[in-house]
């Protein structure tokens, strides 16, 4: 090839080895739960064996021990819950707030709401000693309701946050109209402003379930029974036996909750960055 | 409407906070929670400590070393992706797997790689001669290697989440004046560092400021994988907090460490603040 047809092909060779690359990279580890989910434990623990390939049959035994003998299903039915009442918490409080912020004009509704968005910032690592406190004395330690109080604490200011932005875009001559004809402030709200927001509160909806199941500090730091334990914190630390790791039924736990979480929030991501970088791509 | 949302936030994020600086300065412990207070006794004896000191270091360093390998894949990566192409959406989610399934599942997936016997990655080397059988080092048990696993991990979960916020960047680009520098005759390597990378300043910079959040103040990695180990080599200021404060029941101690996230946070708030107030002037 002449040096004029490399420079032809070099960008288009070069992303593609770029993205071959990075997708190997990057999804490595979930191809490797599953291949170690079907491997048998002889197969997985022979130190000589080709581990890419299945040396022995697969088979269903760590699925098997996983659900039947684990606490692991326990654990999933608990995040649920947490995350319908999370969810709950979340738009109750946060939808008012953000209307209100939305139509709150000039300077302040502006400075509320960017201080809202910097309360988001403050991560669990730098509460999580104090609110230990506050839940023993509330006497929610060991509870799932531990994590149900203080988990609205990083779902609200990112909703709040992400909501102002559509209630913003819905024009404030609508409320007015439907206020001539009749409807209280209120009525509008609930009539015309939240039917036309539903994506919007979509997104909340889905961001926070995601961030329930993600959560892993709180959740360590409050509860240590084994049958109150989230998704997320049993997994890595119970389905341990003490220094004996199940690989198996460990990588197909990590696995089976992890895809759908992962399908999810891939199909909302778009928004939640959106609402992460509203002021600066402009 | 506001109100709820505001009293909830003062309460469980305001109120935790003031708690943890009390903390601070005082002796509390997890058996006996009063207050009383000793000044900056505890600032002074974290000081002395090791421990804290490597933590500290290492909270900077891996935060740091991740940020730079970090924006240059993202870069690559949202560059290579920006185009259509076919496939392109299920490239997408295999790319963004890290950031979208939950951190503390897949930490446990690099620890399965990562293993002290059965990692493949140690099978790879053995099988292309670099090591010989049972030759290779313990990635997790020797502190450097350890480090670097932390760091590989923290970048593996933030690549996904810079890129998808530069490409939101790299759709704000006008397209007429990239379009027009090709037909000036400049190549595509030229266009990108004269043209694309100096318009993306703006979001590559948002991108840096929340992936230092994420790795600074992160726990869930380092817990999982090494637990802060060997020796406290892989130890952060979270971790050490989580060790000290809750395992160790020594809550004045561990507020005194997690206060040492502040600086880095209001840091990051006031540049946040900045790119807020310059997008709301242009």
């Amino acid at each position: 090839m002449t040096r004029r047809d490399w420079r032809k092909l070099g960008p288009g060779a070069a992303k593609f080895a770029t993205l071959a690359t990075f997708v190997v990279l990057l999804a490595f580890p979930f191809y490797w739960m599953l291949i170690a989910t079907f491997k048998q434990n002889i197969d997985l623990y022979t130190v000589e064996n080709n581990p890419f390939k299945f040396n022995l049959p697969p088979t269903l035994d760590h699925l098997k021990l996983l659900f039947f003998e684990t606490r692991y299903v326990r654990w999933l039915g608990n995040t649920a819950l947490v995350g319908v009442i999370v969810v709950i918490i979340t738009l109750l409080l946060a939808v008012p707030a953000a209307y209100s912020l939305a139509r709150l004009t000039g300077r302040w509704g502006q400075r509320m709401g960017i201080a809202i968005f910097l309360t988001y910032l403050i991560p669990p690592t730098l509460l999580f000693i104090p609110l230990s406190r506050v839940v023993a004395v509330l006497g929610l330690q060991d509870t799932i309701w531990s994590v149900v109080l203080v988990y609205p604490s990083f779902t609200v200011p990112f909703s709040i946050w992400l909501l102002m932005g559509f209630f913003k875009s819905i024009p404030k001559e609508l409320e007015d109209a439907a206020m001539v004809d009749g409807l209280t402030r209120f009525g509008a709200f609930v009539k015309l402003v939240i039917p036309i927001s539903t994506s919007g509160i979509l997104t909340v909806v889905i961001f926070t379930f995601t961030l329930v199941t993600q959560e892993f500090v709180y959740a360590l730091t409050f509860i240590s029974p084994e049958s109150q334990q989230m998704v997320g914190v049993g997994i890595p630390i119970f389905l341990v036996r003490g220094d004996v790791y199940f690989w198996g039924s460990l990588m197909a736990a990590c696995l089976i909750t992890s895809v759908p979480i992962a399908l999810l929030y891939n199909v909302f991501l778009d928004r939640f960055i959106a609402g992460f970088t509203v002021g600066a791509v402009k | 409407m506001f109100f709820p949302a505001a009293a909830y936030i003062v309460l469980l994020i305001g109120g935790p906070l003031v708690l943890a600086v009390m903390y601070a300065f005082s002796d509390a412990r997890i058996g006996n929670p009063g207050f009383h207070y000793v000044g900056l006794e505890n600032f002074r004896s974290i000081l002395q400590s090791p421990s804290f000191r490597a933590a500290l270091r290492n909270s900077v360093v891996f935060t740091v070393v991740a940020q730079i390998i970090v924006i240059v894949c993202s870069t690559m990566l949202s560059i290579a992706l920006e185009k259509p192409f076919q496939g392109r959406k299920f490239t997408r989610f295999l790319i963004l797997l890290p950031w979208v399934a939950p951190i503390s599942l897949g930490a446990i997936g690099w620890k399965w790689i990562l293993d002290s016997i059965y990692s493949v990655i140690t099978w790879v080397l053995i099988w292309l001669h670099v090591y010989k059988p049972y030759g290779a080092p313990m990635w997790l048990g020797e502190p450097k290697l350890a480090m670097a696993s932390v760091i590989l991990v923290h970048c593996w979960r933030l690549i996904p989440f810079s890129t998808v916020i530069m490409l939101a960047g790299l759709t704000a680009i006008p397209k007429d004046i990239p379009e027009a520098a090709a037909i000036d005759g400049a190549g595509f390597w030229r266009i990108l560092f004269r043209i694309n990378i100096p318009m993306m300043a703006p979001i590559i910079s948002v991108a840096v400021l929340f992936g230092t959040i994420f790795t600074f103040t992160d726990m869930t990695v380092v817990y999982i994988l090494t637990a802060g180990g060997p020796f406290d080599s892989t130890q952060t200021l979270p971790s050490l907090a989580f060790a000290t404060g809750i395992q160790g029941s020594d809550l004045a101690a561990g507020a005194a460490m997690s206060l040492f996230l502040i600086p880095v946070l209001v840091l990051i708030a006031y540049f946040m603040l900045r790119a807020a107030h310059r997008a709301e002037v242009t």
